[in-house]
């Protein structure tokens, strides 16, 4: 419980249906003297979360996971910039954090199921259980819980997976929760109120190494203040002047060098991934269709899934794709179901 | 799985409120609801209440009436024994020197710690054994011509262990300093008399003796210095201003009075559960230690520390299970600090980080001690399990 709309609605819903429900709520990380900023366990939404869970009249709990959370997902964010990839820290969150530390110890309180106010549906079909989208294809959250295993998604529950956000807003009011016009927490919750550029600036004087911007031919086209600062696809902020307007189309991490060139150049008709997780689906051996999100926000492309053995794969578009982004994740979809997913490492 | 019925072994951090104590308190809140400092009889009756209730504290500890003052809190009341004696001693004679112990409740010892940083008191803290106990030898060696003051606590909250007081007081009474105990925890179970402890100044808190919340005495023997910590009215002798909670005073004084009656007869079924405890917790569970003094401590309180287990996780995990208890210092913020009492007493923080407290009372059961000594391995070994899963 986060003290939001989604995760009090949760355990309202589930103590509607007659659950014995405990709250639990993560205490992560925060950077020294922002801890008062942090998203997701302020002391304000301590407050309301305790204040949900007294209405509910169960129990709530804060369990400290601020130096797993460290170790699992804020070295490892601050890593890969170092690397040149920009990553996703709410997989590894998702992976390591929720439905690892905080499952396991709800297991050991005596659960039999852990429930997130995650927007997403679980299924079981014959020998495995499926995870499909949400209803509300707008809140799908499937993408970052793409990294689970049968065993998590044995215990998981979403109990918002059927509804819109809208509906979720009318039953927070409905249940008479004091969260129903809590706005939405959209950043990362470790990053506060500030830019990820900002937070690399102050903790990895790694991520901010100097170095030239080239084009496409190897040609020096101005300096940049590290490949951290910038995203593939961003064209403002280059501080280069030329006739066609130029992207970041790829890092040269070897090189510390930023590549730039037209637009054109920015689309890719393949790309490679690992670490695949096959979430609700056996590793599969041959060739097949699917969707493709290369982004949690990212349209649905179609595309062919060319298993490298059991996690990794090649993807084939059927149209090229702009702004793929190495350390993001790729998740591929068949109807509903989300059949699983890696990290983007390449694209051409 | 989710026991929705609780055990409450969590004494020590609060007592429910004896129906006879109750009894006595509620005509004071709708009938007898006069202001004592009035003038009319309604003012009259409040008064009488709160003087008989006062005289009965006196008598029970052997002080006279007005070396009673009744505050708010325990914690209130350590604050204006180490306030008011620091500051009228800091203006009688110079004296900028405070003596506590390295266990005492936050209430002293972050009390001392703003005498320090704000008014420039000079704090000393006087180390303790390895049972949290302080030597009567280590407070002599440490009075100095400038002390003002001396707080040592009478038996430590966390881990039961009960100071040698006596000797304390001898000490402090032999170099005419002031001394202060905090008696919030020994005033539910120990005979308390001022005069044969050395006492000069004693704290004391209702709920922990099944009175109500919301009601303290500070003891003050005559001739002891100190001024005021809260002014206004000119209540409590000048030494406390604020309209008398009538209800609560007249609790506190019914409750105390059933505390201090039978100690033996409760005691003896408190200690004969508590040394139950001690001894088969660390039987049962490996890599267990006992935390505190094993025998003079606390008849109602066993204490512990378990190495590797984090003491949130395992009260959770006991609250869920249908066990109420208490690590000893109350951290529900789930940012967990090793206990400074346990660090003091020389525990290393992956035994500190384990604590437990299990504190016995009235209600407390045979039945519910058995029922908690077959739930407490399991669950200290889940604990275990998670922290090297994670």
């Amino acid at each position: 419980m986060s003290g939001g709309v989604d995760s009090s609605v949760a355990a309202a819903l589930l103590v509607d249906q007659g659950f014995d429900v405990i709250g639990i709520m993560l205490r992560l990380w925060s950077e020294p003297g922002q801890e008062s900023y942090n998203r997701c366990c302020t002391p304000d939404a301590m407050a309301l979360a305790k204040q949900v869970a007294a209405q509910l009249e169960i129990p709530f709990y804060p369990i400290d996971a601020k130096n797993v959370f460290y170790d699992q997902v804020v070295e490892l964010f601050i890593d890969d910039y170092v690397q040149g990839i920009t990553p996703n820290p709410c997989l590894r969150c998702n992976r390591h954090i929720r439905w690892e530390f905080m499952l396991n110890h709800a297991l050991a309180f005596g659960a039999d199921f852990m429930a997130t106010g995650h927007y997403a549906r679980i299924q079981k079909k014959s020998d495995r259980i499926q995870l499909r989208q949400a209803v509300d294809l707008t809140k799908d959250q499937s993408y970052v819980l793409h990294v689970l295993d049968q065993e998590q998604l044995s215990h998981a529950r979403f109990p918002l997976g059927e509804y819109a956000k809208q509906e979720v807003r009318q039953l927070a009011r409905d249940f008479n929760l004091p969260v129903a016009d809590r706005h939405e927490s959209q950043d990362l919750c470790f990053l506060g109120d500030g830019d990820y550029r900002d937070f690399l600036t102050r903790n990895s004087s790694q991520a901010i190494t100097e170095g030239k911007i080239l084009n496409l031919d190897g040609e020096t086209m101005g300096e940049h203040d590290g490949l951290a600062m910038y995203t593939i696809g961003q064209r403002r902020g280059l501080g280069i002047s030329s006739g066609t307007p130029l992207y970041v189309i790829d890092k040269d991490t070897e090189r510390n060098s930023l590549i730039i060139g037209p637009k054109g150049h920015l689309y890719k008709q393949k790309m490679w991934a690992d670490i695949v997780n096959w979430v609700s689906i056996s590793p599969p051996a041959d060739p097949f269709q699917a969707r493709v999100k290369i982004r949690y926000k990212s349209p649905e492309e179609p595309a062919t899934i060319i298993p490298l053995g059991t996690d990794k794969v090649e993807v084939h578009f059927e149209n090229p794709v702009r702004d793929i982004t190495p350390g993001q994740a790729a998740v591929f979809y068949e109807d509903d179901i989300c059949l699983g997913g890696g990290i983007i490492r390449k694209s051409s | 799985m989710l026991n929705n019925s609780s055990i409450f072994l969590d004494y020590a951090s609060t007592t429910p409120v004896d129906s006879r104590v109750i009894d006595v308190m509620l005509p004071y809140f709708n009938q007898s609801y006069g202001n004592s400092s009035s003038i009319h009889r309604m003012g009259q009756q409040a008064e009488n209440a709160l003087e008989e209730s006062r005289h009965t504290i006196a008598n029970i500890i052997g002080a006279t009436d007005k070396e009673i003052i009744f505050t708010s809190c325990g914690s209130e009341s350590d604050n204006l024994a180490l306030r008011g004696v620091a500051f009228a001693q800091r203006e009688n004679r110079n004296a900028t020197h405070i003596l506590i112990s390295a266990v005492e409740h936050h209430a002293v010892s972050n009390t001392a710690i703003q005498l320090g940083e704000l008014h420039g008191f000079d704090i000393e803290t006087i180390p303790v054994d390895q049972y949290g106990l302080v030597d009567p030898e280590e407070v002599k060696l440490r009075i100095r011509d400038e002390t003002a003051i001396v707080s040592i606590i009478f038996a430590n909250n966390e881990i039961g262990s009960i100071n040698p007081i006596h000797e304390i007081g001898e000490i402090c009474r032999s170099l005419s300093v002031p001394f202060h105990t905090d008696a919030v925890q020994a005033a539910a179970h120990l005979p308390i008399d001022v005069n044969s402890l050395n006492i000069d100044l004693l704290s004391l808190g209702a709920h922990k003796f099944y009175g109500p919340k919301g009601v303290g005495a500070l003891y003050i023997r005559e001739g002891t210095p100190i001024i005021p910590a809260q002014t206004g009215g000119g209540q409590e002798f000048n030494l406390r201003a604020g309209t008398h909670n009538i209800p609560l005073i007249v609790g506190m004084s019914e409750a105390f009075i059933l505390a201090q009656s039978d100690h033996d007869e409760r005691n003896n079924h408190y200690s004969h559960m508590r040394d139950l405890l001690l001894s088969t917790i660390s039987e049962t569970i490996l890599e267990t230690r006992i935390t505190g003094h094993p025998s003079k401590r606390l008849p109602n309180h066993a204490s512990f520390a378990f190495h590797n287990v984090d003491g949130n996780t395992l009260l959770m995990m006991l609250d869920a299970a249908g066990f109420a208890c208490s690590s000893g210092s109350a951290c529900k913020t789930g940012s967990p600090e090793p206990s400074d009492v346990l660090l003091a007493m020389g525990l290393p923080p992956e035994w500190a980080l384990g604590s437990l407290r299990v504190t016995l009372g009235q209600q407390t059961s045979s039945e519910d001690l058995e029922n908690f000594l077959d739930t407490l391995p399991n669950l200290v070994d889940k604990v275990r399990q998670l922290n090297e899963t994670n």
